[in-house]
């Protein structure tokens, strides 16, 4: 076995050492109603070469994002990844890394996790931000829980429909075992229902969650919705695009209590789904409430700066039951990608990466909306994203130009029936004008049959 | 070679970059002109201006202020620092894996789903579990899923009333924390004095009011709880269930299947037993297997294999407690497993915890001469030391001698934990250390704890071969300074 360095005299020595006669001694202290004695139901091992090979067929049968013309967006999306990301980031000293106990010899992983939570801090204006969390959906869940844990008192919480639908299903799970009510408030021409916001919140509100720009590509009047959450003692919760931020204001400037989101558009590889990492950054105030590790700056005894884990009285490992949350890891190597392409865009880049979505997104939705049949389903002003109505369900539309090579988004009807006919199209720098014309083309025969009749998608 | 590197912002200048994006080909449209100006960001965020070249040497500078796996024997108890084979970073980046976004057709990706699925058997075939999710990201992330789990199953059986959770005294800090998170009540139940769950205190404890036991075998002193059967058999005749910690799974690959000794539910750290890197402190990876009478509260959505031969995600799940995170699961980190699992087969897998607990005793045995044991008998995949026999060292010795270590090119094992042993290492070498290693660190040892009685102040004042020395976490936490703009 490649991965072991032991020679058979060498564990003969060992065994003798340890004062035992064979490798199936050293089990003795499983008693034997505990054992497993057969065989293990796995394949024979492989090598490299049989591995590679396996890998190489594979690539037959899988159409990859670089074999069609995609749209596909929904929370994870195409952005471009500098090159020199993965070198940095592959590094092995990084990778094989565990998490940064020995702070003497964790320097280095220490010291861009400071520099993450600098970065993350700059780009959404927040006071202070942690090492990082799960994913999104999971950040966001843990967002909730921690507001329900600074406003124990009151029992609500108000969440917009248009979160992700998988976020919110994330923030379900979490609350069912509380004793917390959960409330959507529905949404209006494809963005939070402001007045309905303002009647669900009142003083048992713990707090207000919305996405921005929201699940439909839709940008909300985030100052509006702070406000409503704020007038009642509610916590703002801000789910944000961390590439919008270039461009839509940050949390920080609409006076957020706390901002999470998706770090997967930061450097990170699709990976059906992930690892991403989550992002999560609040107020000073509630230090000593966020969940997962956090690093300091300081000094050692001569004086040199040095990083550390600190504020670790809110962990499990020391605080057990009383911990802020039961999280003992980061996503630390895919932060780190984070962190790496924020230096790498800089303060002009970041906005010029939002620049391009923002004009090609809007070139995509005023050239789709202009064929026949077809039109944007919401006046909303919006970033990358927009929901597109077409003439008949959008999976069959979906289907009809497959065989083109296109993804021309995601089809709601995923989750919302009642939105059948709906497309939501994403739209990255990446998206040349060639691509979109050539999706305009594709949407204009699918639809070809249907135009002229009434066909409309019910439901707003 | 210590560099003292500067921050990215102490080195940033206006007007440099590190990347160049492409002009636009569409036509030109301006921000204000289609977004309200008060939902506008005021002022750029204050990111570094650096160059490509900057970045290069800063990172690869950070990384050499790093120990890791590759470069230094890394014996952290309960963490299973194992080497992690190349060939499964490779693996996960080809195209087939890497380009895939969630929300493709199913018929685009069979192959992955494929792989996804037959990891579900592997896993399945290593546990003795029926179901498996792949969905939680991290070990405490399925300790949590399994407990959201049990508090449906005893809803729908009539058990809503059953709050508490018992957990032994030597449980990772994440167990009681993932109880409480689930509206459970954890109620601690003590050792033995061979550091095993004492039996009679589980008996006064299990009542009716019991929802679960979570129990982490073998345990975190690396003994096997030899009683495993009866304290299941305990709980299922009280109308509990039993979820196991798997992070010391590594140990009994292959010679104990915790579904086959009475376990209902447990977790899996894919970065701990099956290789993924640990990655500097994440992603992680912590799939859970449960019971077939569990397997209907599984997260969704559930992957399966039609008589068709193709591979589906099932949404359409009644009884699932619902999601704990976005999408499917942590693709990239679940299938360098797959890519382990495949290489190292059904002889390669047994040979794991064979080699695993092969070092653990041996140097259980060299370690003991200088330092005491507490539980002085087989262990299984690692062991805890006392380091409370250095008069010369009054304070936190456990700490000061770790610290010393770093001297010596090994990082330290975990140090404190479990709470039940004072001033305490625990020690796990992992099957991929060669005897050489393992001698060495004994070796380390035996000068530290020469040196505790002969020259304490050069543990008290360790380290001294680091990029810096002991730093001030006192002043970390009383005078926050969290970014770099203070």
């Amino acid at each position: 076995m490649p991965y072991i360095s032991l020679t058979e005299p060498e564990i003969r020595e060992m065994l003798d050492r340890i004062g035992v006669e064979t490798i199936d001694d050293l089990f003795a202290p499983i008693p034997e109603q505990a054992r497993f004695t057969g065989k293990l139901d796995l394949p024979a091992a492989a090598s490299e070469i049989e591995i590679t090979r396996e890998l190489t067929e594979a690539a037959v049968r899988t159409t990859t994002l670089d074999r069609m013309n995609s749209f596909l967006g929904a929370g994870a999306y195409d952005h471009f990844i500098p090159s020199v990301i993965d070198h940095l980031a592959g590094r092995t000293e990084f990778y094989t890394a565990y998490t940064p106990y020995q702070p003497e010899a964790s320097q280095g992983m220490l010291t861009a996790i400071f520099e993450y939570q600098s970065m993350i801090a700059a780009l959404t204006r927040m006071e202070v931000s942690n090492a990082s969390l799960y994913d999104g959906a999971s950040g966001l869940a843990e967002a909730v829980m921690m507001a329900v844990s600074i406003h124990r008192r009151r029992k609500k919480v108000v969440v917009s429909a248009a979160i992700h639908p998988e976020y919110l299903a994330t923030i379900r799970t979490y609350l069912t075992n509380l004793d917390t009510a959960l409330e959507v408030v529905c949404t209006e021409g494809g963005v939070t229902d402001a007045r309905a916001l303002a009647a669900a919140v009142d003083q048992d509100t713990i707090c207000v969650a919305f996405q921005n720009p929201n699940f439909f590509g839709n940008i909300e009047d985030v100052v509006a919705l702070s406000r409503i959450a704020r007038e009642q003692g509610a916590l703002v919760i801000a789910s944000v695009d961390p590439i919008s931020l270039g461009i839509l204001a940050p949390p920080g400037e609409y006076d957020a209590d706390i901002c999470v989101g998706e770090g997967q558009a930061l450097g990170g590889e699709l990976f059906f789904g992930g690892p991403y990492f989550g992002f999560f950054a609040a107020k000073m105030d509630y230090i000593r409430r966020i969940p997962g590790r956090i690093v300091g700056e300081t000094e050692d005894g001569e004086g040199r700066r040095g990083y550390v884990l600190t504020f670790q009285t809110r962990e499990q490992h020391i605080r057990r039951a009383k911990a802020t949350s039961n999280i003992c890891t980061n996503q630390g190597i895919i932060a780190l990608r984070g962190a790496i392409y924020l230096a790498c865009l800089g303060p002009h880049g970041i906005r010029e990466v939002g620049e391009l979505c923002l004009a090609k997104s809007h070139y995509a939705a005023e050239k789709l909306a202009a064929i026949p049949g077809y039109r944007l389903a919401f006046d909303a002003p919006f970033f990358k994203e927009f929901v597109l109505e077409c003439p008949k369900p959008a999976a069959e539309i979906a289907c009809d130009v497959w065989p083109d090579g296109i993804q021309p988004g995601v089809a709601l009807s995923r989750w919302f029936p009642e939105m059948e006919n709906h497309l939501l199209v994403a739209v990255t720098e990446k998206k040349s004008r060639e691509e979109i014309d050539a999706l305009a083309d594709a949407l204009a025969r699918a639809g070809a049959h249907e135009s002229g009749t009434s066909a409309r998608g019910a439901g707003r | 070679m210590i560099i003292e590197e500067k921050l990215l912002i102490e080195r940033s200048k206006p007007g440099l970059r590190a990347i160049r994006l492409p002009k636009s080909d569409v036509p030109e449209l301006r921000a204000e002109d289609v977004i309200p100006s008060h939902l506008m960001r005021q002022a750029p965020p204050e990111l570094p201006e650096i160059t490509e070249v900057d970045l290069a040497r800063h990172y690869t500078r950070l990384s050499q202020k790093n120990f890791c796996v590759d470069t230094h024997t890394y014996p952290l108890g309960s963490c299973t620092m194992k080497y992690n084979p190349k060939i499964n970073e490779d693996f996960i980046r080809s195209p087939v894996i890497r380009r895939v976004h969630p929300y493709q057709s199913e018929g685009t990706i069979q192959p992955l789903l494929r792989m996804l699925y037959d990891t579900e058997e592997m896993l399945k075939a290593v546990s003795g579990f029926p179901a498996i999710s792949m969905q939680p990201a991290a070990g405490a992330h399925g300790e949590l899923t399994c407990l959201m789990m049990f508090r449906a199953w005893h809803r729908d059986h009539g058990g809503e009333d059953r709050r508490e959770v018992l957990i032994p005294d030597s449980a990772h800090g994440t167990n009681p924390a993932s109880a409480v998170l689930c509206g459970f009540k954890p109620v601690e139940i003590k050792s033995n004095d061979r550091g095993l769950v004492d039996l009679e205190a589980l008996k006064s404890r299990v009542s009716g009011k019991t929802a679960a036991m979570m129990i982490t075998n073998p345990n975190t002193l690396g003994l096997f709880e030899e009683q495993i059967v009866a304290i299941a058999r305990i709980l299922h005749e009280a109308g509990a269930l039993l979820f196991m910690d798997g992070a010391n799974f590594n140990a009994i690959l292959g010679r104990a299947r915790p579904h086959d000794f009475g376990v209902d539910a447990m977790h899996m750290n894919l970065h701990k037993t099956f290789a993924v890197p640990h990655g500097g402190g994440g992603p992680g990876s912590g799939p859970i297997g449960v019971s077939a009478e569990l397997a209907p509260y599984l997260p969704a959505p559930v992957l399966r294999r039609d008589e068709d031969g193709a591979c589906r995600l099932d949404y359409e799940r009644e009884k699932s407690i619902g999601r704990v995170r976005g999408f499917y699961g942590s693709v990239g980190a679940i299938l360098r497993s797959y890519c382990y699992l495949r290489i190292l087969g059904e002889e390669g897998v047994r040979r794991v915890s064979d080699m695993a607990v092969l070092n653990a005793n041996y140097l259980r045995k060299l370690v003991g001469e200088v330092l005491r044991i507490p539980f002085d008998r087989l262990c299984m995949h690692e062991f805890v030391a006392e380091l409370t026999a250095f008069p010369n060292l009054p304070e936190r010795p456990a700490l000061q001698a770790a610290k010393r270590l770093l001297d010596l090119g090994i990082h330290p094992p975990t140090t404190y934990f479990p709470l039940i042993v004072n001033e305490c290492w625990m020690v796990e070498p992992t099957e991929t250390e060669s005897k050489e290693d393992l001698e060495a660190f004994a070796e380390a040892i035996r000068q530290i704890a020469r040196e505790a009685e002969e020259e304490p102040e050069l543990l008290t004042s360790a380290p001294h071969t680091m990029p810096v020395s002991r730093l001030d976490e006192v002043k970390a936490a009383r005078e926050p300074r969290l970014t770099w703009k203070g």
